[in-house]
């Protein structure tokens, strides 16, 4: 029963993010671009996608999913240096190649050679980012 | 361009409800970074199989909304440095931030997480910054 939700929820994920254009790395890079032709799209991307999230999450109360056990905790509300840093260097890649994890997987099918290079090169940086981690923590304590 | 907001509208709500399906069905937050990260490092080996068949969701899906809807347009660099540097940014950054802008900004701000809104700020901020000074001062994308 997991496997069919997972698959389910993963169609929608794809078709929402082929249909919203953000397989398009000139969108995302156009939204990123303000200084030159601002693209609005992935504000209404994000605003459509955060309507049923609010909902769910709202429906969640009090309750327990599905397939038993139960809905993740609020996280420790502390910032830290690790979220920043992080987004940051994520923010950065996200601009570069106008690519996020969720629409590099989307456009893998058809995208041709260049998504392939991508996303190996983000599996890559996903195993060594514990080791980035440690090196950051050696330079500045995480808190 | 005039009804791309509406296909982004459209599309969001979609990528919202199949957040929603996987929150309600499975108690578990639908980010991309999460759910291929716990796969690569071996952190989420117990619920493999779910991750595999939700990625392989997201994969095929659009292959059939191609059949019906001119959207096979990329526009993605060929560079192939350009592509390993911004491919290891994200792969690290998402890692290490711990989401992206499916964990951090679809699900994390819908329910109101300051982490979720401090995420995306920082990385909208540097994406933006990025494309500044990469297309208008260096004049390189």
């Amino acid at each position: 029963m997991k496997n069919v939700i997972a698959l389910i929820a993963g169609m929608f994920f794809g078709g929402g993010l082929i249909i919203s254009g953000m397989t398009n790395t000139a969108k995302v890079q156009g939204w990123l671009d303000v200084f030159g032709a601002w693209d609005p799209t992935l504000a209404f991307v994000m605003g459509g996608a955060m309507i049923p999230m609010a909902l769910a999450w709202a429906y969640s109360r009090g309750r327990t999913p599905l397939t038993g056990g139960s809905f993740p905790a609020r996280p420790d509300p502390k910032l830290g240096r690790n979220l920043v840093v992080g987004s940051i260097m994520f923010g950065m890649g996200w601009g570069l190649a106008g690519l996020c994890p969720g629409p590099a997987i989307a456009s893998l099918g058809f995208g041709g050679a260049s998504l392939w290079i991508f996303i190996a090169a983000m599996l890559v940086g996903m195993l060594a980012a514990p080791k980035v981690r440690n090196a950051m923590d050696r330079v500045v304590p995480a808190e | 361009m005039q009804i791309d907001w509406i296909y982004g509208l459209i599309g969001g709500l979609l990528i919202g409800t199949g957040g929603a399906i996987y929150l309600l069905g499975n108690g578990r937050i639908m980010g991309a970074s999460g759910i291929i990260g716990g796969l690569v490092d071996g952190s989420g080996r117990s619920t493999a199989m779910e991750r595999i068949i939700f990625l392989a969701g997201v994969f095929i899906t659009p292959l059939i909304v191609l059949q019906f809807m001119d959207r096979s347009e990329t526009n993605i660099t060929n560079n192939i440095v350009q592509l390993v540097i911004a491919g290891l940014l994200v792969g690290v950054g998402t890692r290490i931030a711990n989401g992206c802008t499916s964990g951090h900004g679809v699900c994390g701000m819908s329910r109101l997480s300051i982490r979720g809104f401090v995420a995306t700020v920082f990385y909208i901020l540097a994406g933006g910054l990025t494309m500044a000074i990469l297309r208008h001062v260096l004049g390189w994308i």
